[in-house]
């Protein structure tokens, strides 16, 4: 009997199913995109098998890149090292002079109210696990979840500097956007001058050349200079001001007259991100309490 | 069920491989697309259906994980599943040819496709520039992994055969 009903099952045409798994991915693809459906419990049941696996293979790329990339090295250090040497000699002596300005430094810094901020941010330190599939967008996921107190809207940052901001969160494990993603615009201020502009990943941009686009820039007095940091806004509704997003490289001034655009090279090395730091305040709260 | 386990573990070996290993060898700046090479092969190998609910399977766990909409990848490894299927009749196992073709098509569009709905509609218009550093770098690469990955899950797919055949003729 039970060959019998098995044979009926099969006799659906493939092209039908086909036409139902279609208008089921077209029905998710709505909810997702209207109502911000999530893969919910399915998703949660499978990052329990995924995450673990994901982070067993990340460690054994990560070694492996290591070892080539020490290989690849061992013949300039050699070369380097002479070099240093030489180079070590001189810095020693602008080091004394350094010395001497530093003192200038922290009082400036003190003016600008930036650094302790900064560090007053409560921080959890992350590993990343693996990265998107495809070759087109820049999101990772990382082995802290909900269970750590992760939530969505928290920034992310390595190396001093912005790496993203969490998309989504399961149990064990985030969604990071980083800010050289296509879709990734982040609301930015030129440090030395106080102007705002809008930052915005770009992929063309980041694989010919490793920057990031900047746009709106107001600067009638042409104060801003190659070289300046790009911090994140005050005016930013998702990001916690002052993280440093990276320096400008490139300056054009637009068609309008009126604002300007161009390159930023961020701070983070985002090819060899291995581990990151999440900001647990969130700029929403900390408006609140204010 | 001895066929459906096999095929599970492949998917999630080459999804592990995809999103990880791959990944993390930075001096690669671009990483090949196993699970197109899996659910083509599957689709030419075994016909329309399997190759369609290997690809939805595929899709699946990238939108789990990756995506910023559900049902997008599901939806496109799908239609490479099933179309892949119609080359069944074509598909001869010895001859490499026509597998890395399809192989090659597929991964094509699917790049063609993420570039299309992701970004052209953001108005990103260099087409030539995409297609010269993403996609084509994309290609070489899974054709490269192909060679293995392919002789592999051909192996795997032949023991398969010859065990559902056994069996199959114990019954009778």
């Amino acid at each position: 009997m039970s060959r019998i009903k098995r044979k009926k099952q099969n006799i659906l045409p493939a092209r039908y199913i086909l036409l139902i798994f279609t208008v089921v991915c077209f029905f998710l693809l709505m909810g997702s995109f209207l109502f911000n459906w999530t893969s919910g419990p399915v998703g949660t049941a499978a990052s329990y098998v995924f995450i673990p696996m994901q982070k067993g293979m990340t460690s054994v790329g990560n070694w492996i890149s290591d070892k080539a990339t020490e290989l690849a090295s061992l013949k300039n250090v050699m070369q380097e090292n002479e070099q240093l040497q030489a180079k070590v000699d001189q810095l020693t002596e602008e080091l004394n002079t350094l010395k001497l300005e530093r003192y200038d430094t922290e009082d400036l810094r003190k003016l600008m109210a930036l650094d302790d901020k900064y560090s007053n941010y409560n921080k959890v330190a992350a590993s990343v696990i693996s990265k998107d599939a495809g070759n087109w967008f820049e999101t990772f996921l990382i082995d802290k979840g909900s269970k750590d107190g992760i939530k969505v809207g928290m920034n992310v940052i390595a190396d001093s500097g912005l790496v993203g901001i969490i998309t989504y969160v399961g149990p064990n494990y985030s969604k990071v956007r980083s800010i050289i993603d296509d879709n990734c615009n982040v609301s930015g201020m030129v440090l030395s001058t106080s102007d705002n502009c809008i930052v915005s990943g770009n992929l063309e941009k980041m694989d010919s050349s490793q920057m990031i686009l900047f746009s709106n820039l107001r600067d009638s007095k042409d104060a801003v200079a190659v070289g300046d940091q790009v911090v994140t806004s005050y005016i930013s509704s998702q990001y916690v001001q002052g993280l440093l997003i990276g320096y400008i490289s490139e300056i054009n001034e637009n068609s309008n007259n009126l604002t300007k655009s161009g390159t930023i090279t961020p701070v983070v090395d985002f090819e060899h991100l291995k581990h990151v730091l999440i900001i647990t305040d969130m700029k929403t709260e900390i408006e609140e309490e204010e | 069920m001895r066929r459906k386990i096999t095929v599970l573990l492949i998917v999630i070996v080459c999804f592990l491989l995809q999103t990880t290993f791959f990944k993390s060898l930075s001096f690669l700046t671009v990483s090949p697309n196993l699970l197109v090479i899996v659910t083509a092969s599957f689709g030419f190998m075994r016909g329309k259906k399997e190759g369609m609910y290997i690809g939805l399977l595929c899709g699946c766990l990238i939108d789990i994980f990756y995506g910023d909409y559900l049902g997008v990848n599901a939806l496109i490894y799908m239609y490479i599943g099933y179309l892949n299927g119609f080359f069944r009749q074509l598909f001869f196992p010895d001859e490499i040819g026509l597998p890395m073709f399809l192989i090659a098509v597929s991964d094509l569009s699917y790049n063609f496709a993420v570039y299309f709905f992701r970004f052209l509609f953001r108005n990103r218009l260099h087409f030539f520039y995409y297609l010269w550093h993403i996609m084509l770098p994309e290609l070489v690469f899974t054709l490269l992994m192909m060679i293995i990955i392919y002789y592999v899950i051909l192996k795997i797919n032949r023991r398969l055969e010859d065990i559902e055949k056994r069996s199959a003729a114990k019954f009778v």
